[in-house]
């Protein structure tokens, strides 16, 4: 096994025993905002898109890369504001007047 | 390592620890909206360290740059444009659409990284495997997903749909999809091979998704969301990237548990239902359950208002049918009206009423309604009998006492014991049946009288006469 995968490996590894830790007991309250906001963090696949879409080259290439990087841009922008909208509902309490949302 | 490849890789390391912090802030609602912006602040980290990467090496033809950025804004205004202005009610299928659009990314990667080999040359397994498992992880929670979008929007039949030969059907795709995994690993790179593994995938993702009950929406979207994070970690490993790898586990790992308490909160194991035995009509469907005779009392806005004004505890049960009717503010204005005058109003909130776990907890906070109100399942059903006028609005499955008896297609799941109140009061626009598809015999409870109205004009009718008798 080249060192490259094993570092690989012991990090996805590593991350998903993080990721079972991290989010166990959580109040049924928050479910939904919790599940929109790992949806969010997948949305981290645009980076990926960024990385191979700048190696495209010919046509079959341009549009693979057009399609990674319009579905990853809309995962990522689209899973970070839904989830802020869903939290803000939780965050004003009393301060209604202040700020009538930024929507 | 060179100078910028190594303040990228610190910089990917910084934006792990934000998703992770970010993720666990997420625990609490006083932190979580401050954690899921420092997630974010994690995402701009990566991004900006992955646009300094490309422009150093700059060997990049200015159509892939024009490809990119056209796709990028595209993608980000459409994503922006939806969050934005989607309804509270539509999050759940907003959500799922988001999982479609992530393995979708995922898949492509994949593809394209594939495709950049030459053809007819032997790939390492430490390059096909991945390839290949981010290819059909993603492309099956592509295609599932965007049914599970459908069936929660309505534009695809919430019901079990299943047909003959489907699991005929299902084996062969599986057995193709192996096929290709073994293709794939085992021999040199062959378009086909991915060709027929991608399609393969696809039609699994809609067999998967199309025999699950609308009921059970929410576990598998929690499901696919899982799925997501695991392809967007194989295409890390096919790019050799590790924040891919790094948040993609921690999305499945994260989204393997949320799945699972939500299966537990219906008392179901995830096995099952992916099996399909929920309201696919082969467990029992011809149960008791079917047979409740169906007579019902029928009853005013103004009755409803007598009861509620001489009541001391008021106990609210919000369903499915609270979000579609965008009645959440007329609930907060009744509950007001009633603790102003002395009268004790909770709500009992199970935890996959509507059609997300946690719709209903959303949806309330949205109007402001006090966390201490909000009764979880266990909290709520110890006061039932202490409850004077049980206030049931658009819900119905989560209430319906067939779930104590075997052989139903909601056995065992745990309800709200909304039958041990005084008396019972639903507010429902018709007879219809739940998303489980099958009758309620708390409606021809005798202590029931059922209200037939959209809930939020029905609401209205409500507090007008709760007022008049407050009044007196």
């Amino acid at each position: 096994m080249s060192q490259e995968l094993y570092t690989n490996l012991a990090i996805f590894v590593l991350s998903l025993l993080v990721g079972f830790e991290v989010i166990s007991k959580i109040p049924a309250t928050l479910h939904t905002p919790m599940m929109s906001g790992a949806n969010a963090i997948h949305g981290v696949v645009v980076v990926g898109a960024i990385l191979v879409a700048l190696e495209a080259n010919t046509v079959t290439f341009y549009v693979i890369a057009f399609i990674a990087a319009f579905l990853g841009a809309i995962n990522v922008s689209g899973g970070y504001v839904v989830t802020d909208r869903m939290l803000e509902m939780f965050s004003k309490p009393k301060d209604k007047g202040n700020k009538g949302g930024d929507k | 390592m060179s100078g910028l490849m190594t303040l990228v890789s610190l910089c990917y390391l910084i934006s792990a620890i934000c998703y992770v912090i970010g993720l666990h802030m997420m625990r609490t609602p006083k932190t979580a909206r401050n954690g899921n912006r420092l997630s974010f602040v994690g995402m701009i980290i990566a991004v900006v360290m992955t646009f300094l990467i490309v422009l150093k090496k700059n060997d990049t033809t200015m159509s892939a740059w024009l490809v990119l950025l056209v796709a990028l804004i595209l993608g980000v205004g459409y994503g922006v444009y939806r969050a934005r202005t989607v309804k509270m009610t539509d999050m759940p299928q907003l959500v799922s659409l988001f999982n479609a659009v992530g393995g979708g990314a995922a898949a492509a990667i994949g593809t394209f990284d594939y495709l950049s080999k030459q053809n007819g040359v032997s790939l390492p397994v430490a390059f096909s495997l991945p390839v290949i498992l981010d290819l059909i992880i993603g492309s099956v929670t592509f295609s599932g997903s965007l049914i599970a979008t459908g069936k929660l929007a309505g534009k695809v039949s919430g019901k079990p749909i299943t047909f003959p030969g489907a699991k005929l059907l299902n084996g062969i795709v599986v057995i193709i999809i192996l096929a290709a995994i073994v293709l794939t690993v085992g021999f040199p790179t062959n378009v086909w091979t991915l060709v027929t593994a991608i399609v393969a995938s696809l039609i699994f993702g809609i067999l998967m998704t199309i025999p699950i009950g609308g009921a059970d929406m929410p576990v598998v979207v929690s499901l696919l969301n899982a799925f997501t994070g695991l392809a967007v970690a194989m295409a890390g490993f096919v790019i050799d990237n590790q924040v891919l790898i790094i948040a993609g586990a921690l999305v499945g790992a994260a989204g393997t548990i949320l799945t699972l308490q939500m299966a537990a909160a219906m008392n179901r194991s995830v096995a099952n239902i992916i099996a399909g035995g929920f309201g696919t009509g082969d467990s029992g469907g011809a149960s008791a359950a079917d047979d409740v005779p169906v007579n019902v009392k029928e009853t005013s806005a103004d009755d409803i208002g007598v009861q509620l004004a001489y009541a001391k505890n008021v106990m609210i049960v919000p369903g499915y049918g609270l979000a579609a009717a965008q009645a959440q503010h007329e609930v907060a204005e009744l509950a007001k009206l009633l603790t102003d005058n002395g009268i004790n109003v909770n709500y009992a909130i199970h935890p996959v009423a509507g059609r997300m776990p946690g719709h209903m907890n959303v949806l309330l906070a949205e109007v402001n309604v006090p966390y201490d109100q909000m009764k979880q399942l266990e909290d709520a059903n110890s006061m039932f009998e202490n409850t004077d006028v049980s206030l049931v609005i658009g819900a119905n499955d989560v209430t319906n006492p067939a779930a104590r008896e075997p052989n139903t297609a909601i056995s065992g799941m745990p309800i709200l014991d909304v039958d041990k109140s005084k008396s019972i009061v639903v507010i429902k626009r018709s007879m219809s049946t739940g998303y489980a598809g099958i009758q309620n015999a708390l409606f021809s409870n005798d202590k029931t009288s059922m209200f037939f109205s959209d809930a939020k004009k029905g609401l209205q009718e409500i507090i007008a006469s709760t007022k008049e008798y407050l009044d007196q």
